[in-house]
């Protein structure tokens, strides 16, 4: 479960934001400027609110009033940029093994293999993220993300830099991960998207959750 | 005219054990001042900045004689060096190091500098999201991205420290052998009766090293770009 109760000014921006959410997939709706992304970087750790608490399956990863803030790298969220970020100086089989090594886990062939074979990654795994088209750009960074083993996965728009066609190659990859069970906060501007995907929405507008409910409220 | 005699030779190869140890210990320094001056903030960030190019503004005998009053055999550092680790700076090749790293250091910071403020931190906000500590993302991010500004903040240095002349001869002196370098070598030929060919062989070599240093430092430029678009 996760538990989010904060407030941020951002400049002109105040941010003000209070939901908790229990299903799989919580669809975090809004407009572009709706602070959706300052949102999820507080979650990521990334960004740290004025004001508030943000917990995680009973664990406290900020509390302002205590003085509590878990830096990102020890929350165990995983997190796929609208713009991937891949590193561009390790080639695709890196980049995948980049989390399991920096949290010192055991090398896991059957997961890699799972997680390859779900994405359909395992012949990019020699290429460069210069060589990869956006779309595969975007898979390597879904299976980057999962192989770190994150108890929760924050997505920004994954499909946001993608055109109509490409958001079709992906979005059934998104659906499958769905159902493997992993809980996901998943932020889009684009109604449809999230009637496929999410269990559960949280619509912010100019910084406020204007609703909160199930995938209705989209309406 | 290509007949190097042997005291060219040493001086050649005093020229570059002094280029290469200079440039080899200012590395690490150069690389953690230029993250600290691309990275953080902080009071007096704009003061070590200024200290870290005052070599290259300063007149160099006046950082000769500054290294000379602070590592000198009676300057406070230079006494105390001397005495608790035996390490003896003045009129020794070790000096002439010390002088070369400290002309060559802004040149060196540079370029690791811009490389640093050229990596992309969302690509550090990535890494630490998967869960690298902020060493670990410095080790698996941050430097191997700035590594070929790192290289050309290297060739750079080491073409300067090759060259340098005025701090080094203030410091410690022009002893063939010692601290004589190539460019004290060919200060000393050109105040020499017929000393002008042996001169001319020594400029031709410093052209040489120093074009060489160039085009290597370009290069390392090149692909430091390619290396940022992930190719």
């Amino acid at each position: 479960m996760l538990r989010v109760d904060v407030t941020k000014q951002l400049g002109e921006f105040s941010l003000e934001a209070s939901f908790e959410s229990q299903g799989r997939v919580t669809g975090l709706f809004g407009a572009s400027g709706a602070g959706k992304t300052s949102l999820i970087n507080m979650i990521a750790g990334l960004l740290r609110p004025d004001r508030g608490i943000i917990a995680l399956d009973g664990e406290t990863l900020d509390d302002t009033a205590k003085g509590v803030h878990v830096p990102p790298h020890r929350r165990r969220i995983g997190y796929v940029f609208q713009d991937a970020r891949l590193f561009p100086h390790l080639d695709v089989r890196q980049n995948l093994d980049y989390g399991r090594r920096m949290n010192g886990l055991a090398e896991d062939s059957s997961q890699h293999a799972r997680i390859t074979d779900l994405l359909d990654i395992g012949g990019l795994l020699d290429r460069r993220p210069g060589q990869l088209s956006g779309g595969e750009r975007q898979r390597v960074a879904l299976g980057r993300a999962l192989l770190s083993k994150p108890r929760l996965l924050l997505m920004d728009e994954p499909l946001g830099s993608l055109d109509e066609g490409r958001k079709e190659e992906i979005l059934p990859y998104l659906v499958r991960l769905r159902d493997e069970g992993i809980p996901m906060v998943y932020v889009s501007h684009d109604a449809a998207e999230l009637r496929q995907l999410a269990t559960q929405i949280v619509m912010l507008k100019r910084g406020r959750v204007t609703a909160l409910g199930g995938v209705k409220v989209l309406t | 005219m290509f007949d190097i005699s042997p005291a060219e030779w040493t001086a050649i190869l005093l020229s570059l054990r002094v280029a290469v140890v200079a440039t080899l210990v200012a590395t690490p320094f150069g690389i953690a001042l230029a993250w600290l001056l691309a990275r953080r903030e902080f009071w007096g960030k704009s003061i070590l900045d200024a200290l870290v190019h005052l070599p290259l503004v300063l007149p160099p005998v006046v950082t000769g004689y500054l290294l000379l009053l602070t590592f000198g055999r009676r300057g406070l550092v230079g006494a105390w060096l001397a005495d608790n680790l035996g390490i003896v700076f003045a009129f020794r090749w070790t000096g002439a190091a010390l002088a070369c790293g400290i002309m060559s250091f802004p040149l060196l910071v540079r370029p690791i500098r811009l490389s640093i403020e050229a990596i992309d931190r969302r690509l550090e906000q990535a890494s630490s999201t998967l869960g690298a500590a902020p060493w670990q993302v410095f080790a698996t991010v941050t430097l191997p991205l700035a590594l070929p500004g790192v290289l050309a903040g290297m060739v750079l240095g080491f073409a300067k420290a090759i060259g340098e002349f005025g701090a080094t001869i203030t410091f410690v002196s022009n002893i063939p052998g010692e601290t004589q370098t190539i460019s004290s070598a060919i200060y000393s030929l050109i105040q020499t009766p017929d000393g002008d060919t042996a001169a001319g062989r020594l400029v031709l070599i410093s052209i040489v090293i120093a074009m060489g240093a160039l085009i290597a430092s370009e290069w390392f430029a090149r692909r430091a770009t390619k290396r940022l678009h992930g190719n």
